[in-house]
């Protein structure tokens, strides 16, 4: 089902014309509204004027993530407070989190875009949907809820942490529908194989998101609990779940590309690549008030196609992710940098400088493990000295990172030397 | 009178022991008792060993995490109820033990180790009710 059919299958010209009329505004209002672009715009040698359409998109300069921290919070806040209803963030490379507002009309254009992803998850207004993403500052479970609102659905917010409640409810309410992480789907379909209660499901369909997944994932979900799972993806920089789902062909994800402009550069270079070829995906908010971005580079390595599919939408598709061009990491649905471990564990006397983090997947579930050299002159010959150092330890990681990490001391020496760049993560879960 | 023991912080991992007794065993320390308190990620070494100082110097030479620490070493006498009389006299003067255990040395009492959060005052009360005690130097020489 098509949720927004001039918007998702309007012509190649018009599509055109659309982007670049909404981004010669876009460039005017982040001119005249945000000091941050106006002086970079400035520095750049680029005027507002020099914008007149879409293929004037190269002209202008990147955002990153790094310009969001520089700016916290709310250095790029295009619209002034009082029309922010509502923020997110997410976590940032220094533990310092990237923070995001939103209008009204932000709000309303995002759950526009999720009803038209669920819609590609064939999701309806008949449907009942189990949101299972966290709610709060991260932008999943807010966020898909009030797209699956727009949508008409009735919506279950349930939030993360409590598989028995969920799996009950999925079989009392008829759910037929669910919106969470691929990895926590997983996690489920055991509870439920366990519990008994595969054959009591009406579940039909799944949003997922939030972390990177495979296809031998999807055809893993789809094949244990009888359904169809689709990939959402999205950023809260950018906006959250939403910018783009696969539809029923699963030939890539759709972008809601009349909202979000995308190309695909070259990481080393910065110079847009060909269709088909990989590089990174980057973004402009095309219609965004609260902050909008300009070439925001979502450090995500994919590779993009702008040919019409056969479900009838002509917007761009992206393919599956082939990995990062930085050494972020999504750990159950966390964001999580090297750099913000070795950051917390600094403040941390008894550990010298030596860690490695292994992530792993231990049925279905994303594990850390960080393993920590200690100062000799820090361990003690009791247990409980080491325990008490150990959950020293996990309580700084968990504060810094959000997530749990279990956490291992190690003797002196004992990690891997590196020659070259250090090497501080060991991920086994092969997800791209 | 309290002892040196040598404590070493072992990591779980194959043949990581071996390589520490072997590097004693390079350096001609001689191991007299041993106990090895295990987790699931790491283990701790204790022994009592003829040169705690040096056998410490070339571990840590070595790169193990190892240290010295005080202990306790009483001699109990072959009689049935001698260690629970020691263990009550402990508990009754609000010392606690962190951790026991056994050395075996040929004669005719047997001795334990033994660590308590308050060293002081347990030799203190071992010496007020006549429990012996074994010196370094006993250590050494056995």
């Amino acid at each position: 089902m098509i949720w927004n059919e001039k918007a998702e299958c309007m012509s190649e010209e018009e599509k055109k014309a659309l982007q670049g009329q909404r981004l010669v505004k876009l460039v005017e209002y982040v001119y005249n509204n945000v000091e941050f672009y106006r002086k970079r715009m400035d520095e750049y040698g680029v005027k507002p004027s020099d914008i007149k359409g879409i293929d004037d998109i190269t002209k202008l300069p990147y955002t990153t993530k790094d310009d969001l921290r520089d700016t916290y919070p709310f250095g790029l806040f295009a619209a002034p407070h009082s029309d922010i209803v509502r923020i997110h963030a997410s976590s940032g490379t220094t533990g310092k989190a990237t923070v995001v507002g939103y209008t009204q009309n932000d709000i309303d254009i995002w759950s526009e875009c999720v009803a038209r992803c669920m819609s590609m998850a064939n999701v309806t207004k008949d449907d009942i949907i189990q949101i299972a993403y966290g709610y709060g500052l991260f932008t999943g479970g807010l966020g898909a809820h009030y797209g699956a609102e727009k949508l008409g659905a009735m919506v279950v917010p349930m939030s993360t942490g409590n598989s028995k409640k969920l799996t009950t409810m999925m079989v009392d309410f008829g759910a037929t529908a669910i919106a969470c992480t691929p990895s926590y789907l997983l996690h489920l379909s055991e509870v439920l194989r366990d519990e008994g209660l595969l054959d009591k499901i009406k579940l039909k369909s799944a949003i997922c998101g939030a972390e990177p997944w495979t296809e031998k994932m999807r055809n893993e979900i789809e094949s244990r609990l009888n359904i169809t799972a689709h990939d959402i993806y999205g950023l809260s920089e950018v906006m959250g779940p939403g910018v783009a789902c696969d539809c029923q062909y699963h030939t890539g994800l759709h972008i809601c590309d009349d909202h979000f402009l995308p190309e695909i550069i070259d990481p080393k270079t910065l110079t847009p690549v060909a269709d088909g070829e990989v590089g990174e995906l980057v973004f402009t908010t095309l219609t965004k008030e609260g902050i909008p971005l300009i070439r925001y580079r979502t450090k995500d390595l994919t590779s993009i196609t702008h040919e019409k599919c056969k479900c009838g939408r002509t917007s761009a598709r992206i393919s599956r992710f082939k990995g990062r061009s930085d050494d972020m990491l999504i750990i159950r649905g966390v964001n999580v940098f090297p750099s913000q471990v070795e950051a917390a564990l600094v403040e941390v006397e008894e550990v010298t400088p030596h860690y490695m983090m292994v992530v792993d997947r231990e049925n279905n579930l994303d594990t850390l493990e960080i393993q920590v050299e200690v100062d000799v002159k820090y361990y003690t010959d009791e247990v409980k000295g080491i325990e008490k150092l150990t959950k020293k330890i996990g309580q700084v990681i968990q504060s810094a990172l959000g997530i749990n990490a279990k956490i291992r001391l190690m003797g002196p020496n004992s990690l891997k030397r590196s020659e070259g760049k250090a090497v501080h993560v060991v991920d086994n879960r092969k997800l791209y | 009178m309290t002892v040196k023991q040598l404590s070493v912080f072992i990591e779980n991992r194959r043949g990581r022991l071996g390589e520490v007794l072997r590097v004693l065993k390079d350096n001609e320390v001689n191991i007299l008792s041993m106990s090895l308190a295990d987790t699931t990620e790491y283990g701790l070494l204790r022994l009592i060993v003829n040169d705690p100082e040096h056998g410490r110097d070339v571990l840590l030479e070595a790169g193990f995490s190892s240290m010295t620490t005080e202990i306790l070493i009483v001699k109990v006498p072959h009689v049935a109820g001698a260690l629970q009389g020691i263990l009550s006299l402990i508990a009754e003067n609000d010392i606690d033990i962190e951790y026991m255990y056994g050395l075996s040395v040929e004669s005719t009492d047997a001795s334990i180790v033994v660590k308590t959060n308050s060293l002081d005052k347990a030799c203190e009360l071992f010496k007020v009710n006549g429990i012996d005690t074994m010196s370094g130097e006993e250590i050494a020489s056995l």
